[in-house]
């Protein structure tokens, strides 16, 4: 610095107590990747005006519209039968579709991550088709399977056993749009971890389920925490290849994001209360999860980031 | 416990990376195995310790098959490059790992597993680090560790994967000597699988030098320096340079002169002669001297190295000489081999194991010489 300092004329020169970042500017030492100020400015308050009026108003205006008749009537809304019955539901098909992804995706991660076998990239795309088919096709796919027209239609109604249009339906729908959500969080963790610490408790003389149990998930609890809880909002959340399957009757088959769209729909201020009540619990469950995201991300970016500590 | 490797084979898919291999390890002993990349030398190891199984051939502990069990049931310690010590766990926690993990009736109180933790931590010299973590940890203490965690299950043999491969130069160095010493201690049988022949040589009782799922020779550090079983192992081990030769008569001849050494023990027709820097004088020019043209001449220590080009076609030899002489380059220089070894020309013999191993090496070595 002090070389530099000398080739600067004496009228540029700041005194020493200014700011180092003031003092770089000034000197015309601004790193190469850095703007100037006023691109820096407007590149700044663009990003800023899409996110108050993309994504901060919404969010701001559903918790208005749902207290706009006070709390009293918010929480009457809540309690309303098509409401608590829309949540319950909800609960209940979060409460099997994310286990199983759990299962799916610590399975198909294991498998990938540490074996050689063919098909395995045509494995990891598949993981991936949820991501990239419209949920609309996913419904569709399964009404044709399993509807009453489907290929297993008339088995299906011959052992009384109902699919479509009922509980089971909307289970299948959240587990395939949540499909990608754990395995694609552990996959490459696990491929940049390889199998040494495996073999280690191995040759211990640990056995294949002790080894998964001491090494392999202690090392990827952090990033299946993270998939669970991204396929957990997703679930919850879920509204295209549910809404095609589930039928839509009010205090059966809907879902949260499917009651609140018929509330929606009808033109009252209470409907109008309730769709935004529901909304609200559903845009808090977005909040909690984005802050324990970014939780987890801060806390243990090292272990989430596959930054292999043993080497 | 001494081990068998009796024909043992192993490929990958189709690629083969162990001939028939077969070497016995004595009980108590230190052996290292040395080759280069892709000579096959981990997956032995591999082998013996369970990690994967042979394509064909057996391997014994003692009396007992080991082949048929699997790693679990081998019970023998092993020590990764890259330490592979369980980072969410404590140093103690790591090195009890191995009895934590028994099954109930064979496992020891939690009470005397931290002992044992101890009493290694103690062997491994680093008292007093029970409660770390893995990150805490400096490399070399990291592979202490791993050593030690590998010895809690007193396993029947000691199998380390180049264990100082990770490690800066110096603290390979002190491990290496402290290695030695742990072994004379607890008198495990070892193998070690390094590709650093001063490691080798300087650690080990015997040397396997392995190429290309091969093992060329087994030996002591001058047996294999001394007396190399091939090309490969004499360019391999230690410096070398090395002539096209013809012998006919039993006199050896290079391009069109005679050389003046002994090649009546040498099968006639096309061969190579081998010889060290520090093999070679200068000679006044005459008759049964080889002769070079100075290529390069470098200041190397308390020596001088000199690089000719030798004959019509410019073969490379490097000489060493005293600091005081120093020729100019470009000037013609005399020499003669004082040792040297002289191999049937592998490029012009086929079919046989050596020729082909050593048909690689040869030119390979000439290239991470320049």
């Amino acid at each position: 610095m002090s070389a530099e300092k000398a080739f600067i004329p004496p009228d540029r020169q700041r005194p020493t107590e200014a700011p180092p970042a003031a003092r770089a500017v000034s000197l015309r030492t601004r790193s190469p990747v850095t703007e100037a100020v006023w691109v820096r400015a407007l590149l700044i308050s663009v990003g800023l005006a899409f996110v108050v009026v993309f994504l901060l108003l919404p969010l701001v205006f559903v918790f208005v519209q749902a207290f706009k008749l006070g709390f009293g009537e918010y929480l009457a809304q809540l309690s309303e039968p098509y409401a608590q019955s829309a949540i319950r539901l909800t609960l209940l098909v979060t409460a099997i579709a994310v286990p199983a992804n759990l299962i799916f995706g610590i399975a198909a991660a294991w498998a990938i991550a540490k074996y050689e076998f063919k098909g395995k990239a045509f494995l990891i795309t598949l993981i991936d088709l949820p991501f990239s088919v419209s949920p609309v096709i996913a419904g569709l796919v399964y009404v044709l399977l399993f509807g009453a027209q489907g290929y297993f239609g008339p088995w299906l109604a011959a052992n009384d056993i109902q699919i479509i249009f009922a509980v089971p339906g909307i289970v299948l729908a959240t587990i395939f749009v949540t499909f990608p959500f754990v395995a694609r969080e552990l996959i490459p963790l696990m491929q940049e971890q390889g199998t040494g610490d495996e073999e280690a408790a191995l040759s211990l003389g640990a056995s294949g389920f002790r080894t998964f149990l001491f090494v392999t998930l202690p090392n990827v609890k952090w990033a299946l925490l993270y998939g669970v809880l991204l396929c957990n909002a997703r679930a919850m959340g879920e509204f295209g290849a549910v809404s095609v399957l589930s039928g839509r009757i009010q205090g059966f088959t809907n879902t949260m994001p499917l009651q609140i769209e018929a509330a929606s729909k009808e033109f009252s201020r209470t409907a109008e209360v309730a769709a935004f009540s529901l909304a609200s619990l559903l845009a808090l469950l977005a909040l909690v999860t984005l802050a324990l995201k970014t939780f987890l991300e801060w806390r243990y970016a090292d272990r989430l980031s596959s930054a292999g500590q043993s080497h | 416990m001494e081990i068998r490797i009796a024909n043992v084979r192993k490929e990958f898919g189709r690629f083969p990376a162990l001939h028939d291999v077969s070497l016995d390890i004595r009980s108590g002993e230190l052996i290292a195995l040395l080759g280069p990349s892709g000579s096959g030398k981990t997956t032995l190891l591999r082998l013996i310790a369970g990690l994967e199984h042979t394509t064909d051939g057996r391997i014994y502990f003692g009396t007992e098959d080991a082949s048929a069990r699997t790693i679990q049931e081998r019970n023998v310690g092993f020590v990764f490059q890259h330490y592979a010590l369980f980072k969410h766990l404590t140093i103690a926690d790591n090195i009890g790992f191995g009895l934590r993990v028994r099954p109930r009736a064979t496992r020891p109180s939690r009470k005397e597993i931290r002992r044992r933790a101890s009493e290694l931590l103690d062997l491994v010299q680093l008292p007093g680090l029970e409660k770390r973590l893995p990150r805490q940890l400096s490399g070399g203490q990291r592979q202490r560790v791993a050593l030690a965690r590998a010895l809690a299950i007193e396993p029947k043999v000691l199998l380390l994967d180049e264990p100082f491969g990770a490690l800066d130069a110096q603290v390979r160095r002190d491990l290496r000597r402290w290695l030695r010493e742990l072994h004379d201690k607890t008198g495990h049988t070892t193998v070690f699988v390094t590709h650093d022949q001063e490691e080798a040589l300087e650690l080990a009782d015997r040397v396997v030098v392995m190429s290309q799922g091969r093992i060329e020779q087994v030996g002591g550090a001058d047996d294999i320096y001394d007396a190399p079983a091939s090309p490969f192992v004499f360019s391999f081990i230690g410096e070398s340079s090395s002539l096209p030769i013809v012998v006919r008569n039993g006199e050896a001849w290079f391009e069109d002169r005679r050389v003046a050494i002994a090649a009546h023990d040498c099968e006639p027709g096309p061969s190579r002669l081998f010889m060290r820097p520090h093999d070679i004088d200068l000679a006044d020019a005459g008759e049964g001297t080889l002769s070079g043209t100075v290529a390069m001449v470098r200041r190397n220590g308390g020596g001088r190295r000199i690089e000719l080009a030798a004959g019509q076609g410019a073969h490379r030899v490097e000489i060493e000489v005293p600091a005081e002489i120093a020729p100019s380059v470009g000037s013609q220089v005399s020499f003669r081999p004082r040792r040297w070894r002289i191999y049937a020309d592998p490029a012009s013999v086929k079919g046989t194991a050596n020729a082909a191993a050593a048909k690689a090496s040869v030119p390979a070595r000439a290239i991470a010489a320049e």
